[in-house]
């Protein structure tokens, strides 16, 4: 079993990965890192079976910690989208050197 | 009197105790002199400016303007009604009054050291201690001995009849109490200079009389061709003031020394025409170089001509360019162990002589033919102390005094007749330029006459003082080449005997030419038809008898002079060789180790000798009263410009112009483009200093360049630093 | 008088007196600021509103004070005595064997009263000059005062190095405050450059404190007298730490080719900055060079090598200085060029090493502060007066302001060296004193006589001599009498100090020759002591 639902969570995981490192919309990139974040999740819940609850605490953690970010980030974005009109990351660069 | 003054160290010296004992007062009266003439000159230009001078920017023009129209140059632009310095009556009690005080002191001493007898040792007065540092114990010092004695007397002595002479030149003078001030401190100097008991208090006086010197040259200071020759003079005169300042390192470092007795008893200890007594004599030299105007240093005493006439008098002609002389004859005893020191003195003396003399032919104004002709004459001065002859050096020093004092103050006086006459007029022409003289010998016949008597001193003609002096030092260099220490070294291979020769030959020719010279500038001067202008003409007259009577002292002077060191053969004029005597306890030791104890001339080859001289010195008046003729010449306005060879000697062979071009230039070239702009400002500020702040913000700008701003580039490098890591972990 | 000073115990409190002084009368004015400013109209012009008077009435009291305080020194001051005199030791930060030590010798005697004299003079060079944050102003001059004291005054090198940087701050303030147009460029470029320098010293200060622990306690020893006889250091770790003072002190100094704050921080820096900066503060790094640098590492600085590299940038600052002067058209900049070439001549005085070199490099110090501080009063009083530095924009000027025109040429001849000034007195002994052990250095400077009279001269004549050709020039008003009483104390001292130099001679001697004879002694026996070191050339 816990193989199984470690490889599922690694391929979440990878596919967040890449979902934060190709796509331009911070909306959708935004999206990716909650899925990184559910996958390592995910990892958590599958060794709590074997290990013990404390990995069930742990996602109720990271659980809040998301909801938290995805507040704030989501109200950066919507800010950030009256101020550029665009929420592409590629025009959003005002920390080049 | 002065709570600093001990005179101890005199001892039993035989002039203790007698008018010596206020030797101190000689050089302090004017020094007094200058102190007050100096707080008359200030307080009556000073005007307190407001308390702050931002808040009051430009206020009181009305009351200010009258004295700036007064403080222009008397000679420069006068055409203002001429109103008299409000001290100028106490200014000249008090500057010439000085002076006499001081000559009548110093004639007193003088007769104190007459009346003591042979004096062997010299006089010398400690007052306090200057400078004691370690083991160099500078006193300030006087020493008085027989060549000081003869200096004093010629300071003082003319001075003072310059002075008389300056209180009719200067009387119009806005500056008036200034320029007593700066000859009463140039006396002081100059008194200081001869009185001191060591190299660097004779140093404070032969810079001091520098800087007197440049204050006077530029006292009509609102005209920069003025200010220029001021300037020049002083820097040419600092480059032999460096000369002097090595000259006196070197004694201290080898001799541990300064005192001139001391070195005189030192010196013995140093070798023969060894390096470094030559080293030190040649330093010497350039000392006296830049101040006595020797080539190659000579080019700013005819700028100098540009201060007020009395004071060419007096320091350009009389006194301070002569102290380069002094030197030589104070320090013979270095030179006579420094044969080849020497050789060069006499060649770049006689070199001179007759360098000048050649310029001297082709001036047209009044006071730069006198200057070429006081170069030559000191040219004349360092091939007699230069060859040993040191009595016949000083001899003529005394007699030049005489009478290029007398030819100064005459042709002053003629400047200032013909200056009054176009001042009448309102006329600007040039009153220097000899092509606007010419006849003036029936206008002022005093002045006429005096010249006359020194032209002939100067040409060489018996009995007046210049023959004397001038054939002691040609027969003195004929002698030392036939035999002496200097005949036998030798410089570039060549004898001194034939270097010797060759500097006699140099003077007869430079003699010839003095009497053409001068002979055509009294001629040009005082004879045939005038050239001032028909109006200017019933102005020009004699100078008042302050100005004339000087002249008529120093004509008696001219005439009598050459009796204080009667040659041999003239014996039947009276006692023989008085001066030579006199001076015997400075200078007879040195002179003995020059002629190396050979005998005299035989008095046949003296006779000819005498014989060559004086026809030289006739046919060069000859040949000037026949060539030339007055009546071609025009006023300078209508003149025609030289050509040739002409053009040369009267431009002065561009020396002047080989100097800026060979050293102002360069040095001020360098100075701004290469070592300024490009070492100060590009190398080190902009290289070093602003580049390594460049270089930090250049460093700080490339680590800047890692920030795109791009998330997906800093994603990237985060997963790829995350994947290394564990990479690393993991592998291991 | 002697007598009346023992009486009064002079000698136990002068000291700490000197620096509690100048910093009681800044607390005074800081606070006097503080209460009256705010009802005072910000910015503006304060003289003429009359602001300005409490604070520059307190400054001047307060400097008069320490100027009469410290004038005692000339008489309590013993010229036999070569130890320290007047000293004060007190427990400062024990834990870390931190003293507040201070004593005086012959060289520090002569630097207090010239830097109190100067001070004195430099409020009445500041009094209308001075026209916005007046409080500020004299304050920071005060507590300057105070930190250039205690570095002439500091026994325990700790002590040393916070007095130095204390008198850098205010001077930073006092440029970048009260400058000119550039001021920001040249103050940064003064702090930055002098902290370079001080950074290194302070690592060096503190590694001889630490190699100088004291057994007993095994604290470290920051005692002056304590580190040189403890501080044992090997050869290359003496040329080291010797580089860290050589650069902390030739920057201040400043020599070639350290100088080119110095023109920046002098045309930028006001009048009295400028004074100060000249006069006194460009002698603490020559100061350092005799009290530390120098005697700490004797076998270094004097190694052959290293001491022919600084006589040769000594010459080169001379040579340069001077040559560099000679076509500035600003005749602050020339000025301050010019002190580069008179403070190589220090240099070289001091590296020289005869009794006669190093005394006329302390007359070269004294003597510059006298002649350079003059010059720049004069030029800040005719630059009140037109507004402007350049020279061309001069000419003539002499008829206008004859005081002024007097003065200008007193105090050039001073610089120039001319004899009876006091300029010569102290060329000719470091040059006499240095021909003995390095003519040829000596020679090359001596040529200097020329360059420096051709320099100054030159800008003399087109200022004060020429025809007055501009018409804004025609109505310059003369020297007032506070500016005649700023400048005839200084100009009586150029007189004395070129006829009569030897009672300031004498005080200095003993430390002079204490100096020569200590750093000889110590050169030799380190170079006996260690092996490694070059055979020393002997001259």
């Amino acid at each position: 079993m816990l193989p199984e639902a470690l490889f599922f969570s690694a391929v979440l995981f990878v596919i967040g990965v890449f979902g934060v490192l190709i796509r331009r919309n911070a909306i959708i990139v935004f999206m990716c890192v909650e899925l990184m974040l559910n996958a390592v999740n995910l990892t958590f819940i599958a060794f709590a079976q074997v290990y013990g609850v404390a990995g069930q605490v742990f996602v109720f953690f990271v659980m809040t910690v998301a909801a938290a970010e995805a507040a704030v980030g989501l109200a950066i974005i919507i800010a950030l989208f009256r101020h550029r009109q665009t929420v592409n990351l590629q025009n959003i660069n005002l920390l080049k050197g | 009197m002065l709570p600093l003054l001990q005179a101890a160290a005199a001892g039993t010296h035989p002039l203790q105790g007698t008018a010596a004992s206020w030797l101190w007062a000689v050089p302090l009266l004017p020094f007094l002199g200058f102190l007050i003439n100096g707080a008359f000159s200030i307080v009556s230009a000073y005007h307190a400016g407001p308390a702050d001078p931002t808040l009051a920017h430009g206020d009181g023009h009305g009351d200010r303007h009258g004295t700036h129209d007064e403080e222009h140059g008397a000679h420069g632009d006068d055409h203002h009604q001429v109103k008299r310095h409000p001290f100028a009556m106490l200014t000249s009690i008090v500057g010439p009054g000085v002076l006499l005080l001081s000559f009548i002191l110093t004639a007193a001493i003088f007769f104190a050291m007459h009346g003591a007898g042979e004096i062997a040792t010299p006089f010398i007065q400690r007052y306090f201690s200057w400078m004691p540092v370690g083991d160099l114990k500078l006193d300030a010092a006087f020493q008085l001995d027989q060549l000081s004695m003869m200096m004093m007397l010629v300071i003082t002595g003319v001075g003072t009849l310059i002075h008389f002479f300056s209180v009719g030149y200067m009387q119009d003078d806005p500056g008036y109490p200034r320029y007593f001030a700066y000859l009463n401190l140039f006396v002081f100097f100059m008194l200081l200079l001869v009185l001191g008991a060591n190299f660097p208090v004779m140093f404070i006086g032969w810079e001091g009389v520098g800087t007197c010197s440049y204050l006077l040259i530029g006292f009509w200071f609102s005209d920069k061709a003025n200010a220029d020759a001021g300037k020049k003079a002083f820097i040419v005169n600092r480059i032999g003031d460096f000369g002097f300042l090595i000259a006196m390192f070197l004694l201290f470092a080898n001799l541990g020394t300064l005192d001139f007795d001391a070195v005189r008893a030192a010196s013995t200890s140093l070798q023969f025409g060894g390096a470094l007594v030559t080293a030190i004599c040649l330093f010497l030299f350039l000392g006296c170089a830049g101040k006595s105007a020797q080539i190659p240093l000579y080019v700013w005493l005819p700028d100098a001509m540009a201060g007020p006439t009395p004071v060419s008098a007096l320091i350009h002609a009389a006194t301070m360019v002569t102290a380069g002389v002094y030197l030589i004859a104070r320090t013979g005893f270095l030179f006579s162990i420094a044969p080849v020191a020497q050789i060069v003195v006499v060649m770049i003396g006689a070199l001179t002589a007759i360098f000048a003399a050649s310029i001297g032919l082709k001036q047209w104004d009044i006071k730069k033919v006198l200057a070429y002709s006081t170069v030559s004459q000191l040219g004349y001065m360092f091939v007699g102390v230069g060859s040993g002859a040191y009595v016949a050096g000083v001899f003529h020093l005394v007699t030049h005094a005489f009478f290029k004092a007398l030819l100064f103050l005459g042709s002053g006086s003629v400047i200032f007749a013909m200056h009054e006459a176009y001042h009448h007029t309102g006329s600007h022409e040039d009153a220097q330029d000899m092509r606007n003289m010419g006849g003036l010998r029936a206008y002022m016949p005093w002045t006429w006459a005096l010249m006359w008597i020194a032209t002939l001193a100067i040409s060489g003609v018996p009995p007046f003082a210049g023959f004397f002096s001038k054939d002691e030092i040609l027969g003195g260099v004929f002698a030392r080449a036939q035999h002496s220490t200097i005949a036998d070294a030798h410089l570039f291979g060549i004898s001194g005997s034939a270097w010797l020769y060759f500097a006699y030959l140099l003077g007869i020719v430079a003699a010839f030419m003095t009497a053409t010279y001068m002979t055509r500038m009294m001629i040009y001067t005082f004879h045939g038809p005038n050239r001032t202008g028909d109006k200017e003409r019933e102005h020009l007259h004699d100078a008042p008898w302050i100005m004339t009577g000087p002249l008529l002292v120093l004509g008696i002077l001219t005439l009598a002079g050459g009796w204080i060191n009667i040659p041999e053969f003239a014996r039947f004029l009276g006692p023989v060789g008085a001066l030579e005597r006199w001076l015997d306890p400075v200078v007879g030791a040195s002179t003995q180790r020059v002629i190396a104890g050979a005998a005299e001339t035989s008095p046949g080859l003296e006779y000819g000798l005498v014989g060559l001289a004086v026809l030289i010195a006739i046919g060069g008046i000859a040949y000037a009263a026949t060539r030339l003729d007055p009546k071609s010449l025009v006023p300078k306005r209508e003149a025609v410009p030289e050509e040739g060879f002409e053009k040369v000697l009267l431009d002065k062979y561009y020396v002047d112009e080989i100097y800026d071009a060979a050293v102002v230039t360069p040095v001020v070239g360098t100075s701004r483009g290469l070592l300024w702009r490009g070492v100060d400002a590009g190398l080190i500020d902009g290289l070093a200093v602003n580049g390594s702040a460049l270089f930090a913000r250049f460093v700080g700008w490339i680590g800047s360049q890692l920030q795109s701003g791009q998330l997906g580039t800093y994603a990237w490098v985060l997963v790829i630093g995350v994947l290394c890591v564990l990479g690393a972990v993991t592998i291991r | 008088m002697s007598a009346f000073l023992t009486s009064i115990g002079y000698q136990h409190w002068v000291l700490p007196a000197l620096l509690v002084i100048p910093l009681a009368g800044a607390l005074v004015i800081w606070v006097h600021g503080a209460v009256t400013r705010p009802r005072c109209a910000p910015g503006g012009d304060e003289v003429a509103t009359g602001v300005a008077a409490a604070p520059r009435g307190w400054a001047l009291a307060t400097f008069a004070i320490e100027f009469v305080v410290s004038l005692g020194l000339w008489w309590s001051f013993d010229p036999g005595n070569t130890g320290w005199q007047s000293v004060v030791d007190w427990s400062w930060i024990p834990m870390w064997g931190i003293r507040f030590t201070l004593g005086i010798d012959g060289i520090a005697v002569m630097m207090v009263l010239l830097t109190t004299l100067i001070m004195l003079l430099a409020v009445g060079g500041s009094w209308t000059s001075i026209r916005a944050r007046t409080h500020s102003y004299y304050a920071l001059l005060l507590v300057l005062t105070a930190g250039m004291l205690g570095v002439f005054l500091a026994l325990d090198l700790f002590l040393f190095y916070v007095m130095w940087e204390v008198m850098l701050v205010p001077m930073y303030f006092i440029i970048g405050i009260w400058g000119g147009e550039r001021r920001i460029y040249a103050s940064l470029k003064f702090f930055l450059y002098t902290m370079v320098g001080s950074m290194l010293m302070l690592a060096a200060i503190v590694y001889l404190g630490l190699a100088a622990r004291d057994p007993a306690t095994g604290l470290p020893n920051f005692n002056y007298d304590w580190i040189l006889q403890h501080a044992l250091v090997g050869s290359t770790t003496a040329k080291w730490l010797f580089g860290a003072f050589f650069l902390a002190f030739a920057v201040k100094v400043p020599m070639f080719p350290f100088h080119t704050w110095l023109p920046d921080a002098h045309v930028e820096a006001p009048t009295a900055g400028s004074v100060v900066l000249a006069s006194i503060m460009l002698k603490l790094g020559t100061f350092g060079f005799i009290r530390l640098a120098v005697p700490l590492f004797p076998a270094a600085a004097m190694s052959p090598t290293i001491r022919s590299i600084i006589l040769l940038l000594a010459v080169i600052g001379i040579v340069y200085g001077a040559l560099v002067s000679l076509v500035q058209p600003d005749f602050k900049k020339l000025v301050a060029y010019s002190s580069v070439s008179h403070l190589g001549f220090v240099m070289l005085g001091i590296f020289a090493l005869t009794v006669q070199s190093v005394q006329g490099a302390l007359m070269v110090m004294i003597n510059h502060g006298i002649s350079t501080g003059a010059l720049f009063f004069l030029i800040g009083m005719i630059y009140e007066r037109r507004h402007t530095r350049l020279i061309d924009d001069y000419g003539g000027i002499a008829r206008v302001v004859p005081m002024f025109a007097a003065m200008l040429t007193i105090v050039t001849f001073s610089s120039i060296g001319v004899p009876g000034t006091n300029g010569f007195v102290g060329e000719f002994l470091v040059l006499i004193g240095s021909f003995r052990t390095e003519p040829v250095f000596a020679l090359v400077a001596t040529t200097v006589v020329i360059i420096s009279a051709a320099y100054l001269l030159w800008a003399i004549q087109r200022i004060l001599f020429n025809s007055l050709d501009k018409p804004e020039n025609e109505h310059v008003p003369d020297l007032n009498k506070r500016e005649l009483a700023v400048l005839i104390p200084l100009v009586a001292c150029i007189v004395w100090l070129g006829v009569y130099p030897a009672p300031v001679l004498r005080r200095m001697e003993g430390a002079a020759t204490k100096f020569v004879s200590q750093v000889d002694a110590r050169r030799d026996a380190m170079v006996t002591a260690d092996a490694q070191s070059a055979p020393e050339v002997q001259p």
